[in-house]
């Protein structure tokens, strides 16, 4: 007899941050693979890198992503000054973590309202919804400004900040600066209350598998820029550890590298990995909507990462509000910087989850080596697991409705394809170039 | 009755990091009007919903660095009345036409075990250098007023205004004080494409070239001052050579101090 095989397949999936398709092919009621292609041409910063001076990397590496620029510098000038023995701490940390907070709700927002909801509520895109739903669109988009408000007003414009530097900033906010943003952001706690809800009452796939999630950890704190690499099977490792844990390989069958941790194969970074691991760190308020919303501590679906984002949401404005409060202007923009040998590592807390850096620098603080890991290449295999795992209990659904449940399973992960360095292209399925 | 005939809007990705795309979405408070005026008719980061067909407006955004991307390009050109580029990579490549300037296979090599996978041009070229471009949007990344400008421009056929003069121009026209003459800190003002608003010199910081090259640059001019604040060759043509590398002016300025 011969068998029944179905693939569904996406050509060039929507509503993500760069390019990507996938392919599941089932025999018999059988998923046989599941594979997400990437197509994102690479664009080689890591070798390019090599003989730029230590001070260009957060300008640089921010054009990896247009969507989190933000976080590429965070995690390039946290490694820098690893490598250069340099502690930047007071009003000038927590204005890194105030930039990073204008930028988890811009990207979660952008992701929530305009990527993400959209399949929930049965449209192709946010502008389609609008048509119905005017008022929540135009909600989200006054939520979603509020973020780019942070960013452009301490790191000088929305998309690739100007601001960021080394050391510390190359001016620092007055107070007075700031006030304004302290009403803004009243305004947007009040929204990301009103979006955790919501994206509670949303249908969810009742789909869970058990993840291993890592983030980073801080006794004291939510993590962005500082904390230790845990895991909830245990791991509990520094940063400068992370290549003893963690490898990247290179797939064939798939077009991309991908990161596995060693001895455990798959792992899940972000917003699900975050909260799960840091709950209690959480602001009271963040804990209740996200106990209101139905979410316990932990949570194992990864189409209710939309209300996990939601209240990250939340949480960034509580504590942008809080930073912003107890500001206090520094003496100066930024700590002083000499160059030397060395050899520098950082993790930060992009929206999509953990962003690894590793520089080597020579001498005269020029760049010998980079190496860098998005989280969407973390997130890859996991990814992929999810299509095989779920899509077996989709059979009856017809091909339109399946294909569209596969692409909101990719959709959960907020891929960022863009974060290119570590995507090549192997084989293109392209039935558009027949 | 029949909906009059609304514009019809297409936006496509090449190799970029999908910031300048991203702006459009930045447009919070005009993206609804902007929905209503035209018909955003394939923007796959917003949307899964598109209409095949022609289109009276393309927005390019990303540089050319493949074969596949190569033959793309042309077939977009040939379903759009007006291609307008965004950005840095879609005018001069972007800072992945670092690669001009060095061998793609050992940059492949560095960053991936098997390069033989790789397929990939020597080159990361501007669009403009494949097919014709009614206009070009500087920026790494744009700026958005910019694109709403231009994007009314085109609907409402007349000339997008976008000056083509120096950033000097805009420090003057914000006040902001000269951070070279002022503070003795290197600044690529002098040579660089307006647009930003003066950002960085308003934020304490010497102008780094986003921009691109404005109309005419005086760049060997400007580099013997650079080279009075103390700066020498290897960082002079450092600064010449980031987001718009392969940009004529920059491209030469940077040569002229050494690769």
């Amino acid at each position: 007899m011969v068998g029944k095989t179905k693939t569904i397949k996406v050509d060039y999936l929507a509503r993500v941050e760069g390019e990507g398709a996938f392919k599941v092919v089932v025999r018999d009621g059988v998923v046989e693979s599941a594979e997400l292609a990437i197509f994102e041409p690479p664009r080689f910063f890591e070798a390019f890198m090599r003989g730029r001076d230590f001070s260009e990397a957060p300008d640089i590496t921010a054009r990896i992503c247009g969507i989190c620029p933000v976080a590429y510098q965070m995690s390039s000038v946290h490694a820098m000054e690893d490598a250069l023995g340099v502690t930047v701490d007071g009003p000038l940390r927590d204005l890194r973590r105030l930039i990073y907070c204008g930028e988890w709700i811009e990207s979660h927002t952008l992701h929530v309202y305009m990527l993400h909801a959209p399949d929930f509520l049965g449209y192709a895109g946010a502008i389609d919804m609008a048509r119905d739903h005017a008022e929540v669109v135009r909600k989200g988009l006054a939520l979603k400004k509020a973020g780019n408000d942070i960013v452009n007003l301490v790191g000088g414009r929305e998309i690739h900040p100007i601001n960021v530097k080394v050391g510390g900033f190359y001016r620092t906010p007055t107070r007075r600066e700031l006030e304004p943003l302290a009403e803004t952001l009243k305004t947007a706690r009040d929204l990301a209350l009103e979006t955790v809800k919501l994206v509670a009452g949303f249908d969810f796939p009742d789909r869970e598998r058990d993840y291993v999630n890592v983030s980073l950890s801080h006794p004291g704190e939510y993590p962005f820029n500082e904390g230790r690499i845990v895991s909830n099977g245990g791991l509990d490792i520094a940063v400068a550890d992370y290549d003893k844990h963690f490898r990247e390989i290179h797939v064939e069958r798939s077009t991309a590298l991908q990161a596995e941790m060693l001895g455990v194969g798959s792992y899940l970074v972000g917003p699900i990995s975050r909260y799960n691991l840091n709950f209690d760190r959480l602001s009271p308020l963040a804990q209740e909507a996200a106990r209101e919303a139905g979410l316990g501590p932990v949570c194992n679906n990864p189409f209710r990462s939309i209300i996990v984002r939601s209240v990250e949401i939340l949480y960034a404005c509580d504590e942008a509000l809080r930073i912003i409060a107890d500001y206090r202007q520094p003496d100066r923009p930024a700590v002083e910087i000499r160059p030397r040998a060395g050899i520098g590592y950082a993790a930060t807390e992009a929206p999509r989850g953990l962003l690894y850096h590793r520089y080597r620098l020579e001498e005269d603080g020029s760049i010998a080596e980079a190496q860098i890991v998005p989280p969407t290449s973390q997130n890859q295999p996991s990814i992929e697991e999810d299509l095989r795992s779920y899509v077996g209990g989709w059979l009856d659904l017809d091909d339109e409705a399946l294909q569209h449940r596969c692409e909101q399973t990719v959709r959960n992960y907020d891929p960022c394809i863009s974060c290119s360095t570590h995507f090549l292209k192997l084989e293109r399925i392209d039935e558009t170039s027949r | 009755m029949a909906e009059a005939h609304k514009p019809r809007l297409a936006v496509w990705k090449f190799a970029s990091c999908d910031g300048c795309q991203l702006s459009l979405l930045d447009c919070e408070d005009e993206l609804l009007a902007v929905a209503d005026a035209i018909d955003i008719a394939y923007f796959m980061e917003a949307t899964r919903g598109h209409i095949s067909g022609r289109y009276d407006l393309s927005l390019v955004e990303g540089s050319i660095t493949t074969a596949h991307a190569a033959e793309r390009i042309r077939e977009v050109r040939r379903i759009s009345d007006v291609v307008i580029t965004i950005g840095a990579c879609a005018t001069a490549g972007g800072i992945q036409a670092l690669r001009n300037f060095a061998d793609v296979k050992e940059y492949a090599s560095i960053v991936y075990a098997r390069p033989d996978y790789i397929s990939t041009l020597a080159t990361s070229t501007a669009i403009a250098d494949h097919i014709r471009v009614e206009f070009e949007l500087r920026g790494c990344p744009i700026n958005k007023r910019q694109l709403v400008e231009v994007v009314s421009a085109y609907l409402a056929k007349r000339k997008p205004v976008t000056p083509a003069h120096s950033v000097c121009v805009e420090c003057k026209l914000r006040g902001t004080v000269c951070v070279m003459v002022a503070h003795g800190t290197p600044c690529l003002g002098p040579v660089t494409h307006a647009g930003c608003g003066a950002l960085c010199p308003a934020y304490d910081r010497g102008c780094y070239g986003c921009f691109g090259p404005m109309e005419t640059p005086n760049a060997p001019a400007l580099s013997d001052w650079l080279s009075r604040l103390g700066m020498d060759d290897r960082s002079i043509s450092r600064v010449y050579s980031t987001f718009n590398t392969d940009a004529e002016p920059f491209r030469e300025e940077k040569e002229r101090h050494g690769r």
